[in-house]
């Protein structure tokens, strides 16, 4: 499998919450289809009883108290926010 | 002479005794920055009142005996000010003047308190190895600026070589400070995974990712790290481990270290220039009573693809949160909510970050998470294994930062494969984990600098400087500065 469609471009494009025309998608395609097909190499070795690395340090579940805290302002909340109303962000509708 | 020709030591001592005011500091660094950014471009954001008001504040201190105390600094901008415009030199982020708090390291230099003069240029996101995927001008390299300075800290990189600030943070993903350093003929340090807080650092491959110090010399480097370094409960991922004093490690004696020089980064692939400054110096650690056997990483070949299936799949989920809701730039085209989230993301981001998210939502996505992400993560096992065999018996692994010298801008942008092999043998110590440095080892024909890498085990980077500092005391080549040579 190292060949990608432009289909598969357009599905996984929308996964990503990305688009692209036709040109871009095609130009997509090759160039994954080139990365994918140099990993593929790594289907030379023999992986049967290796265990997966997520993180290389020996950490598991570091936990924390819950408590609330002061951290920031609803004002400094809404200061980057490209549009808003009321305090709070205020986005295009859901529905046409 | 510049003031700038000082070890942050040297100027510590100078502002102590009132030789030298923090003013006369931050005034040099941006008359140098007003004479050569035009070139370089290595800032995208100066805040030239704020940083002299900063001096003047710190010229009435009583007390200066602070490490770094009064020194000009950047960071790159992908590390989060408070209050300062912070964009991962993406357009996507051109609008984000005002961040609302400090990223740990920032905060953790505040409090020894050097002056941030600006935030330096990188590729978008950390993605690159040239610079050139800045949504901005590209840095270039301050040695010929016919060149690219490596990249994504090459921003970080190019500032400190051409002598506008002291001092930078980068951060270091698959060779982001190595490579940039190596470039540029400064020395960076990519510390141990955990090592350095990464709260406030926009995150790129979450398992990878790492701040670490670029700098002129061995010992500003050391001085920086032991600055930033530490456990930080606002990153889980930070390591609870001490934080030893590592300019004390700088002995100059290197005396019985045991050297490992893989044959792997001595293989094809490296040019000749590069591999004569290596045995050079080699040959300079035999004399200081080091010694160096050839060893194997079998792995190394298949390190690249491991780390673009990771660090992409990764990419995907940590820039998921970019989406024109609560900061950055928002599509003015979009109909509705969906239509926002698609059309700010495909206006927003460059071509290279979309083919990561790309790649790493196809290496995630059902029916081949197992044949790719996992497959990956399985042979990052193999490839740490290799490095934890050889650390049992030697000290510290030592090769190439690059396989070439820095190559010329436009020269590696048409296929994307041929610039992702710039990192072969950076890419591996993220994988592994451990810490690794870049250092000056020489010059090419051309008259661009040529790096060494240096590899330690984990958590030991006072063993890694101890030998980088010995070499470079023995050496000339930290000593050579830029003139900024090119076509203009």
């Amino acid at each position: 499998m190292a060949e990608i469609s432009k289909e598969q471009v357009k599905h996984v494009a929308n996964l990503a919450r990305l688009e692209f025309d036709d040109e871009a998608v095609e130009q997509m395609a090759n160039e994954l289809s080139a990365i994918i097909e140099y990993a593929e190499q790594l289907n030379e070795l023999d992986t049967e009883n290796v265990k997966p690395t997520t993180h290389v340090l020996d950490l598991k579940n570091v936990m924390r108290k819950d408590e609330p805290k002061k951290w920031i302002t609803q004002e400094e909340a809404l200061k980057n926010a490209p549009d808003q109303k009321d305090g709070q962000i205020l986005v295009p509708s859901i529905l046409e | 002479m510049s003031l700038f020709d000082y070890t942050i030591k040297e100027l510590e001592a100078k502002l102590h005794n009132h030789e030298i005011t923090v003013e006369d500091l931050v005034k040099e660094s941006y008359a140098q920055i007003k004479k050569v950014d035009g070139d370089v471009h290595a800032f995208l954001t100066l805040d030239e009142e704020k940083a002299l008001e900063k001096a003047r504040e710190l010229d009435k201190c009583e007390d200066k005996s602070g490490i770094l105390f009064g020194i000009p600094a950047g960071i790159k901008d992908n590390i989060v000010t408070k209050g300062l415009r912070t964009t991962c030199a993406s357009q996507f982020l051109d609008n984000f003047t005002d961040p609302l708090y400090n990223a740990t390291v920032v905060d953790k230099l505040d409090a020894e308190n050097p002056v941030a003069v600006g935030k330096l240029n990188m590729d978008e996101f950390a993605m690159g190895s040239s610079n050139e995927n800045s949504g901005y001008e590209p840095t270039r390299n301050p040695w010929n600026i016919d060149h690219v300075p490596g990249g994504s800290s090459g921003g970080s990189a190019a500032a400190v070589a051409a002598g506008e600030v002291l001092f930078s943070l980068g951060s270091d993903t698959g060779g982001s400070i190595r490579q940039p350093a190596a470039f540029c003929g400064v020395v960076g340090m990519k510390p141990t995974y955990g090592r350095v807080s990464r709260f406030g650092l926009v995150a790129f491959a979450s398992s990878l990712d790492q701040i670490g110090p670029l700098t002129r010399t061995v010992e500003d480097n050391a001085r920086v790290l032991e600055v930033i370094a530490g456990h930080d409960k606002m990153d889980s991922t930070s390591a609870d481990v001490d934080v030893p004093a590592y300019t004390e490690a700088l002995t100059g004696d290197v005396k019985g270290l045991k050297i490992a020089v893989p044959k792997e980064y001595l293989a094809e692939g490296v040019s000749e220039e590069v591999k004569n400054s290596v045995m050079e110096a080699l040959k300079v650690y035999e004399s200081l009573g080091a010694t160096w056997e050839e060893v194997s990483l079998p792995h190394s070949k298949y390190a690249l693809a491991t780390y673009y299936l990771l660090s992409s799949s990764e990419a995907s989920a940590n820039l998921a949160r970019f989406d024109g809701v609560r900061y950055g730039v928002r599509s003015e085209n979009a109909k509705n909510m969906l239509d926002m989230f698609v059309k700010s993301r495909s206006e927003g981001f460059g071509d290279e970050v979309k083919r990561r998210i790309m790649l790493g939502t196809f290496a995630l996505s059902s029916g081949y998470y197992d044949a790719y992400y996992k497959k990956a993560q399985k042979v990052r096992t193999l490839i740490k294994n290799d490095f934890d065999k050889i650390l049992e018996e030697y000290d510290v692994i030592v090769g190439p930062t690059t396989p070439t010298p820095a190559f010329k801008v436009g020269e590696k942008t048409s296929d994307p494969l041929t610039m992702y092999v710039n990192d072969i043998l950076t890419i591996p110590v993220n994988l592994a984990g451990v810490p690794g440095i870049s250092i000056p080892c020489g010059f090419s024909e051309e008259g661009l600098p040529i790096g060494l890498q240096i590899i330690g085990n984990y958590f030991d980077e006072s063993t890694v400087y101890r030998a980088a500092h010995a070499f470079e005391q023995a050496t000339e080549h930290h000593k050579k500065r830029p003139q900024l040579g090119g076509a203009k």
